[in-house]
Parts: C-alpha cells; structure tokens; sequence
C-alpha cells in the first residue's frame, strides 16, 4: 500500500471517530433518549396567513414558553436554525433534509412547525412534531394536528397551550395544566384562602371570615382543603370542599392554638398542631377531629407536620427542641425522630416532592433572622442546596405534582407574592400581583 | 128606737140616783174642808246656770294630705273648763290651733261648767299623699373593670425567640398581678385575656406557638401569685397582629409582648 493510500485512510478514520465523539455529546441519532438527558427541540416560527399573522409573535412566545416551562426538555435556540424552515410536511424534499436540524449547530432529537390560517372567522393551527433523527418523512412524523381558536391574542395563546401539551405528552412529560393552587391573600383587607391556576390565572376567594385565616393544606384527591383560622376566636382548624367551600365536620380540641393542619395520604386522618402541657405539640385525629392523640411530647414548640406523599408513614415537622428551630422527619406514631438540619439559624416551612425522594424549606442559615431563602435537599443524602439568594424574604415552597417545579412567596419590595420555579432556581415566574400573598400548595386538580 | 120625753126623763131620775147612792156608800160625814194654811212666800230659786254651750268647732281643711296641717277653730260659751283631747289640753273659750295629725284624727272638745257638760267633736281626715316623684340621684361616675385594666395594666416583654419573663419584666408582672387581684375582688364575673404576640421575623407557624407559649407564661406566673387560674384566659396571635411594622430592634422589642385584655 502506498504511503499516501494510508495516509487518506487514516485522515478517513480519525474523521469518521471525530464526527463519532462531536455527536456522542448529543442525543443518540437514532432517536432514542438516553437516560438522564433531557429532549433537545426545534421549535421553528410558526407564520399565519392574513387576519392570523398579527397573533403570531404572541403564539411563538407562548409556544416556547410552555414547552420551556415544563423544566423537562432542553429547547434548541433559534438563532442557530436554518433560515429557511419548514411550514408542511411537503416542505421535506428528498433528499430529506433533516440533517440541518440533527447536526450541529441546532443538534436536534426533535422538530416542532406548522403554520396558521384563518376559517370560520377562527384561527386554525396545523401543527406538525417530527423525530428528526428518523430518516424518512413517514417514519419521522410523531403527530399532525389540527388546532382551532378564537382569532385573537387569546385565541393564539390557547392553541399554543394545546399544541405544546400534545408535545410534552408524545415525550411523557406531566403537565400542569389543571392542578390548582391554594394559598393565603390579604387583598380583601383579611387573610383568607385563594385558589389559582398554576400560571397565576382564575384567582378566586374561597373563605370570606373577614377574620385571620392561613395555613391551608390539601387532601390527597384534591377534593377538600383545611386551614387554621381565627373566626371562632381562638385558632382552630376547619375544613371546607375545594369545589363549593362547604363546611366538612372537625371538631377541635379545647386548647389555646390548634394550627398547621395536615390530611393523612388515605384521607382518613388529620395531623395538626395544638397546645398540651402549655406547648404546641403535633397530635393525629380523625378526619372529623375525633379521637385525638398526642404524637410528640416534648417541651418545644413543634408545628407544620408534612406526611411522605410516597410511603405515606413518615412526615416532615417543625420543632425548636435542639434550641433553634429545625427540620425534623418522624413516623407518623411519634417514633424515630431525626434531625435533618444543621442546628443553626431557623428552617420552616417542610414540603415533600411528589416521588418522595426531595424536599423543599427555608432557611435562615448564613444570614440574619428573617433573611429566609429556599433549599432543596435529596432526602437519600441530605445535602441542603440553597436555590435563591439576596433576592428578598423567601419562604413556604411547595413542590408542584410534576415534581419538577416550586412555587413559593418572596417578599422582594413592599409586598409578598407568589413565584413558581423550576427545582434548580431557575425560570422564576411571578404569579400574584394584589395585596400579600403567601402559604401556597400546590394540588392536583378535582377529576 | 124612739125616745120619747118620758123615757128620757125616767133615765135622767134613774141615774142621778145611780150616783147619789154610790157617794153615799164611800162617805159617812161630810166634814167641812179645813181652812187654806197662812201662804209662806218661798224665796225664789237661784236661777239656774246655764249649761255650757260650744257654738263652734271646725277643722279647716277637714281633708289633708299627710305632712300637711289643719286648724281648728272653737268658741265656747258658759264653761268654766275647756279642753280638746289628742294632746291639745285646756284650752281658751275663743280660740285655734294649728294641727299636723299624721292620721285621721278626731278631735272632741270638753267644755264642762256649773251646768254641766258639753263635748263636740270633728275629724281631720287625712289623705296619704301620692307618691313623690324620685329624687334626681346625681350622675355616679363608675369606672368599668375593664377601663380600670387598660389604664393600668402593663405590656411584659420578651427577649427574641424566648418565653420566660425576664428580670425587669418582673416589677410589671407583679404590678399586673397586684391590679387583677383588686379587679377580681370587686367584680366577681370579670375575667382577663392574656395575648401573646411577636416579632415578625420568625415564621408564622413557629410564632403561633411562641405567642402561646408567652402568654402561658404570664398565665402562670399569675397563678403562682395566687390569682384563679379559671379567670385568665389565654390567645396567641403569633405575629399576626403587630403595634409596629418598622424593619429595627425597637419595633421588634414591642411587638414581643404580653397585652392584658378583658376577656370575653
């Protein structure tokens, strides 16, 4: 063989090896995830025809947003696509040309376009989601679907929404459309429980004591909500129907404060805090308050019990018993108690993923009392992340039911209001806007 | 029957005789009637004293209400002793006198004299008068139990994050303590409330218990003192209620308090 032969030979392999190791760092081109990675999307500009087109910037704005907003895919930044993009699927001439959107510098798994005409005097999307790393238009096609809404801004918005749930759900991402949040507003000119949606839409008032009302918590199936209010006097519990706010039976204990209420996961029992031996210390009852007994008995104020949403038999408290007031973690008779913060400053505020293997709070640590900021910590290892700084008072985070975002009250001027965020800290997004709003949870919508 | 003239004649005879044979049995003589004895001129009798005469007796008004008066008025003739009864006693032929019976009375004059004896009476009557209207009480000034607990009860305050009363607390709690036993002794329904309150910096949760657990502690202090442990009554309103919202110590330093409230 001739020097130059394999001279041109080996320039071929270590050629065919580079394109090899340049691609490895992405998504396997055939198609399939590899485990951990997260989805890389195309999301092309989708145009409209005549009366469609003024919405269009609105659209895509909505469309990206969704799909970023989900936290569980990675989206291929515009500026690096083709400039000519597909709007049909006839677009794809053979050769099929899908090697500008899987190469780099877009370096896609996925493509998502369409395009928007006028009918019936409504806006009607035809919206295409391709694999991309499939090598035939046939094969590549995931869905085409047809979308219809109002011919306005939000017309556009809603069928943004529906084309973006389509594509999370092909990818098997939970959405969060439907799930409800219940939280604390003083607009009225008095704490009482609100509910919204999870983007901060369809604000309504659920309690009206005209009193001080807070500290609400949700049934599993998302069918009541339970809270401590002032209405009767001193503190107690009550418990109403998400649905109409009709009054369920709980009969408290006689105490001087009975707060935090918490259900069981099988909806039968009640975890709360009330007031024994001149402490308040966390006590299980039945759904309807019968039956009380006493689960911690210590002299420490012990409050905010959190049940394992997973296993169901072990909980997350409150308790100043080490001297400052830290995160605890017991089973739900009392037994092995364990600390799970580092004993300085003051945490509040425990909140479980929906899997059972994180958990969100607030914490003083590092900072001055008051200065609360949210951590996340792996309950395998027990590491604290902390996820905001020097961005205000921080404080009551909830895990959402996709288990990838939090939402959570900040008081980042005069007023506090409600944040959603993705578990790392990042795409913060401000829900509330009138009066103070705080103590969120974040349920699953009533079936 | 017809009568003639000599059957009238023959009855006249016949009874004339009736008569004189009748008179002739009662007497045998007829002695002849003694001669009238010399007259003796009796000297006249004194004339006789004219009995005691009471021409007036009167009560004016004859009807008074009680606490008012009446007079009464008499004149009396030929009477050497007058008097009038109900404790007036003797008094003049001509004269009055003002009474104030409290009751119906009657009152009976005696005029007595050498011809005899005269009494006249007359009755006051008296009415119960009605009613007076209520005397005009001057306005009471009452100070109310739980005026006197807000003029004079003090705030106790507490260090951050702690419940126990501390020392320069102490002259307060016992002032308060002082204060309920005197309110309690003179108003046996008042009862009192203690609140319990704090910084805003903890989280609510955790200050509910912490206004609890400070209130408790008053509480207990109280009874220590030897008040009733069923008269005080305790609320936390954790940090729910502030008296400041200013981000420094001093506001924090007021809002970590005990409050004395009249219960309910």
């Amino acid at each position: 063989m001739k020097t130059r032969d394999i001279t041109v030979l080996l320039v071929a392999a270590v050629l065919a090896i580079a394109c090899t190791f340049t691609l490895a760092g992405q998504a396997d081109i055939g198609g399939t995830i590899v485990k951990g990675d997260r989805p890389v999307i195309a999301v092309a500009d989708v145009h409209g025809s005549g009366a469609a087109q003024q919405y269009m910037d609105t659209f895509n704005k909505t469309l990206w947003t969704e799909l970023e907003n989900s936290g569980q895919v990675k989206l291929a930044p515009k500026t690096s696509y083709p400039l000519v993009v597909p709007q049909q699927e006839n677009d794809f001439k053979p050769p099929v040309m899908f090697s500008e959107w899987t190469m780099p510098p877009v370096s896609a798994n996925y493509l998502a376009f369409g395009y928007t005409a006028v009918q019936d005097n409504q806006i009607l999307l035809f919206g295409n989601f391709f694999n991309v790393g499939q090598s035939t238009v046939q094969s590549a096609k995931v869905f085409e679907n047809r979308y219809y809404g109002a011919l306005s801004e939000d017309g556009a918005k809603s069928v943004a929404r529906q084309f973006a749930a389509d594509i999370l759900k092909q990818l098997g991402i939970p959405t969060l459309s439907g799930t409800k949040i219940y939280f604390v507003s003083d607009r009225t000119g008095y704490k009482e429980i609100w509910s919204m949606d999870y983007d901060g839409s369809n604000q309504r008032q659920l309690t009206r004591y005209r009193s001080i009302t807070g500290e609400p918590a949700v049934s599993a199936d998302g069918k009541l909500f339970a809270f401590m209010t002032y209405a009767g006097g001193n503190p107690q519990i009550r418990i109403l129907t998400t649905d109409t706010s009709r009054r369920q039976t709980f009969v408290n204990p006689v105490a001087s404060a009975v707060g935090t209420p918490e259900f069981t996961l099988d909806g039968k029992n009640m975890l709360f805090a009330a007031t024994a031996d001149g402490w308040l210390q966390l006590m299980m009852a039945g759904i309807d308050g019968g039956g009380m007994h006493r689960i911690s008995n210590v002299h420490a104020i012990e409050v905010s019990p959190r049940v394992n949403p997973k296993t169901g038999h072990d909980m997350l408290f409150i308790s100043g018993r080490s001297g400052h007031q830290q995160l605890w973690r017991m089973n739900l008779d009392g037994t092995d108690r364990e600390m799970l913060t580092s004993n300085v400053g003051d945490v509040a505020n425990p909140s479980w993923s929906p899997d059972g293997h994180h958990i969100a709070f607030c914490w003083t640590r590092g900072y001055e009392p008051g200065s609360f900021n949210i951590f996340v910590m792996d309950i395998a290892d027990k590491v604290p992340v902390q996820l905001t700084s020097n961005s205000g008072r921080n404080e009551n985070p909830w895990w959402a039911p996709d288990g990838v975002h939090l939402v959570f009250s900040s008081k980042r001027g005069r007023a506090t209001q409600l944040y959603s965020m993705l578990a790392d800290g990042t795409s913060v997004r401000q829900l509330t806007t009138q009066g103070n709003n705080l103590q969120p949870v974040w349920a699953k919508g009533i079936e | 029957m017809r009568m003639n003239f000599r059957t009238l004649s023959a009855t006249v005879f016949a009874a004339t005789l009736l008569l004189v044979a009748s008179g002739c049995k009662k007497k045998v003589a007829v002695a002849a009637p003694p001669p009238p004895a010399p007259k003796v001129e009796a000297p006249p009798p004194p004339p006789r004293p004219q009995p005691p005469r009471i021409d007036t007796f009167t009560a004016e008004p004859g009807s008074i209400e009680r606490g008012q008066s009446s007079t009464l008025r008499w004149a009396v003739a030929n009477a050497t002793n007058m008097s009038i009864d109900q404790g007036i006693g003797a008094i003049q032929a001509n004269g009055s006198r003002q009474v104030n019976p409290g009751d119906s009375t009657t009152y009976t004059l005696t005029a007595s004299g050498a011809g005899g004896m005269e009494t006249r009476s007359v009755t006051v009557t008296v009415n119960a008068p009605p009613p007076p209207p209520p005397a005009a009480e001057p306005p009471k000034v009452t100070i109310s139990s739980a005026d006197i607990l807000s003029r004079e009860s003090q705030d106790i305050y507490f260090d951050y994050d702690k419940s126990d009363l501390r020392a320069d607390a102490m002259t307060a709690a016992m002032a308060n303590a002082e204060l309920l036993k005197r309110i309690f002794a003179q108003d046996s329904s008042f009862t009192v409330l203690v609140e319990g309150n704090c910084d805003e910096r903890g989280s609510a949760e955790y200050n509910l218990g912490l206004g609890d657990r400070r209130a408790t502690s008053l509480k207990d202090y109280y009874v220590q003192q030897g008040l009733p442990a069923d008269r005080i009554k305790t609320i936390s309103y954790g940090k729910e209620k502030p008296v400041c919202t200013d981000t420094n110590e001093a506001c924090y330093q007021r809002n970590r308090h005990d409050h004395m409230a009249p219960g309910q």
